[in-house]
């Protein structure tokens, strides 16, 4: 039941915090002068990769606590951190994509450092489900899951550091990804959206949490009323044992 | 630090009895040069297309290589006949290291010089071989740990000749980066350029960070 | 060594449920069991090669697995597999285990005469029939001389002589203590101060081996 009442508040203040950025970005926020309305996915796109980079990260920081004291819970953690964070990555890709389209006019930009990380991080990650899924018994997955988040996590920085290095040409940008320049009107709606953006991360990490422990709990009553329980098969989600 | 000795001796024993790794990656090195002339449509090459060439091919053999690293280990036992042995279990991932470490160096003996005569348009002076050596070993020992670590982790798995290279090739960008970009002027027509210190700086914090990484989690991939 | 509710799963199957059992410094415990009850998985565990998952498992001393790195080195293990590398000699592949075990050279010379190798010691493995592999297989797990020695059918593909030649090494007469597998009730018994019946990771018989007959044995198969 606890879950259920965190849950609805994260989930009512992501929605609110996240119209509320929308709005400002639309009805407060200027029009960019180079890139005019197009501009605006900006607030959409930005958070969502720093908060799927983030969500990486953190994931990562959940195995290192699950390597440390062998709870598997912290596991489960990890692997729901990652597996949103995956989800927002794609969002971030496809915003990104379409951004660059209306900006310069092409789907992808080589000398956009940024955009470059974000896909090897990608596409790294994209890994995490087959490994964890070809890996049978749950034990020797979580501790190799947490071995590979713990070093994708730490590869995150140095990638966007190599990669930054690699193209000391930076293409012509309305932004920093710090939001160091944005022009003042700008900073309102996008720090906003950061923290939507970030409450939405939470609201579907406990729904997913919560999903995993109730349908625990439910094979778990199921047992006891000495009712068939389908069996479980091969998987690459944690298993939940008891509550 | 003597049992590293030992698992090294068995693994050059082993590669020594039926040579296995070296041979084939060196083959594979030098096919791929085949190939990329083919491909690319170019007799010779310089700069950023050599120096491209060059690691693109020594990052594929190692992944050959990686895949092979812990077969025997696995399917013959070797793995339960070192966990039974009373010693320090990161030993293990030390001496594959330096062995891959080893196999890499030979390889690149072969491969280099196959380089040199089959692609290469500008020539190979002891300068450029000896700023390639320097930037080659910090580019073996980023390739020997992240080989170790992914190797160790993708032998477990069912699917192991899949999940090891779509691991280790986006670990591994960051050092293609690095020794591509400082090796191109190295490489390029009119004189070996200087070695940008930026580039042997990320290549060095690379081997360094996963180094550390590696050696710390290496014992969690051992246990069943 | 005491066992109690020992248990592990394999994913969400348990291959050991509740195992509990003693066996005393010097005696010998007989594992029954049709294919898939359980035997391999308790000489894993007992080697500190699985961990437990539930209940306690204390070997020589120790409880496992927080003090497996002191049962290590006093254990071998003969199991299915030999554990030796094919393309190496036995020569080899016992120096290699010997130096791993900090054990010197002039051991692994008199276990390859104890087992009547000396003459192909030098020839790699995978031209050897799978009793030569086996008899080097018996030298590596005594290499290190174990108080403990966990056998999972120890004379599988030995021929008489060659059980007779490992006997002096691994039977009752080594004066180890000794977990040992079998499918051969009579011969299993033989040698066996107590016996453990396992079905389907349980414990389906536990008894002294002289208060067994063979027949009982044979019940576990059905």
């Amino acid at each position: 039941m606890t879950y259920g009442n965190r849950l609805r508040v994260t989930s009512a203040a992501a929605a609110l915090v996240l119209l509320l950025a929308f709005g400002l970005a639309f009805f407060a926020a200027g029009i960019e002068a180079d890139q005019g309305f197009s501009q605006k996915i900006f607030y959409v796109h930005v958070p969502l990769a720093i908060v799927a980079l983030g969500g990486f990260v953190f994931g990562g920081v959940m195995a290192v606590q699950h390597l440390r004291t062998g709870d598997a819970r912290y596991d489960l953690r990890s692997y729901v951190a990652i597996h949103i964070a995956i989800v927002l990555g794609v969002g971030a890709l496809i915003t990104g994509a379409i951004w660059a389209k209306a900006a310069w006019g092409v789907w992808f930009e080589w000398r956009e450092p940024t955009l470059v990380s974000f896909l090897i991080v990608f596409l790294l990650y994209c890994t995490y489900q087959p490994m964890r899924f070809s890996i049978e018994d749950p034990d020797k997955q979580g501790r190799y899951a947490s071995v590979f988040a713990i070093t994708a996590g730490a590869f995150v920085p140095l990638n966007f550091l190599a990669v930054r290095l690699a193209d000391p040409y930076i293409h012509p940008r309305v932004l920093n990804q710090g939001g160091g320049d944005l022009p003042a009107s700008f900073r309102p709606p996008f720090y906003l959206a950061l923290v939507g953006m970030t409450l939405l991360f939470a609201a579907l990490y406990q729904y997913e949490l919560s999903h995993k422990h109730s349908r625990a709990q439910l094979r778990q009553l199921r047992r006891k009323l000495g009712g068939e329980v389908e069996a479980t098969g091969r998987s690459a989600a944690p298993q939940v044992t008891g509550a | 630090m003597s049992t590293v000795l030992t698992l090294l001796r068995k693994e050059l024993l082993l590669e020594r009895r039926v040579p296995q790794l070296v041979p084939a990656m060196s083959l594979f090195g030098v096919t791929t040069f085949v190939v990329f002339h083919f491909a690319l449509g170019q007799r010779t090459v310089e700069g950023d297309l050599a120096a491209g060439i060059l690691v693109v091919t020594l990052l594929f053999a190692t992944i050959l290589g990686v895949n092979r690293l812990y077969v025997a280990d696995r399917e013959e036992g070797g793995f339960d006949a070192f966990l039974l042995a009373p010693v320090d279990r990161t030993a293990l991932g030390v001496a594959k290291a330096v062995t891959l470490f080893a196999f890499l160096v030979l390889v690149e003996l072969v491969m280099l010089p196959a380089f040199a005569i089959l692609l290469l348009g500008p020539g190979m002076d002891l300068e450029v071989v000896a700023k390639l050596g320097v930037v080659l070993l910090l580019v073996n020992l980023g390739l020997s740990v992240i080989g170790t670590l992914v190797g160790a982790l993708a032998i477990q798995t069912r699917a192991r000749d899949l999940i090891g290279p779509l691991i280790a090739l986006p670990l591994l960008v960051p050092v293609v980066i690095g020794a591509a970009r400082a090796l191109s002027p190295v490489l390029s027509e009119g004189g070996a350029g200087a070695l940008e210190g930026r580039w042997l700086g990320v290549l060095g914090l690379y081997d360094l960070v996963f180094g550390l990484l590696a050696y710390a989690l290496f014992d969690f991939l051992l246990e069943d | 060594m005491e066992l109690i509710g020992l248990g592990r799963r394999y994913g969400t199957r348990l291959a050991l449920d509740d195992v509990s059992l003693t066996l005393a410094t010097g005696q010998t415990i007989a594992i029954f069991g049709p294919n898939g009850a359980g035997k391999s998985t308790l000489l894993r565990v007992l080697a500190t090669l699985l961990r437990p998952h539930a209940g306690t498992a204390r070997v020589l001393g120790r409880t496992l697995p927080d003090g497996g790195w002191a049962v290590r080195g006093r254990v071998g293990l003969l199991s299915h597999e030999p554990l030796l590398y094919r393309d190496l000699s036995p020569r080899e592949n016992l120096r290699f285990q010997a130096r791993l075990h900090g054990v010197g050279a002039g051991r692994v010379e008199e276990l390859l005469d104890a087992v009547e190798l000396g003459l192909r010691a030098d020839d790699p493995l995978h031209t050897f029939s799978r009793g030569m592999v086996q008899r080097t297989a018996v030298a590596r797990a005594v290499l290190h001389d174990p108080e403990l020695l966990l056998l999972d059918e120890p004379l599988a593909h030995l021929d008489p002589a060659a059980a007779a030649l490992v006997e002096p090494l691994i039977g009752a007469a080594s004066g180890r203590t000794r977990v040992v597998t079998s499918h051969d009730p009579a011969g299993g018994l033989a040698g066996a101060d107590v016996a453990l019946g396992l079905v389907g990771g349980r414990t389906a018989l536990l008894a002294p081996a002289s208060d067994i007959d063979v027949a009982s044995i044979g019940a576990l198969y059905r």
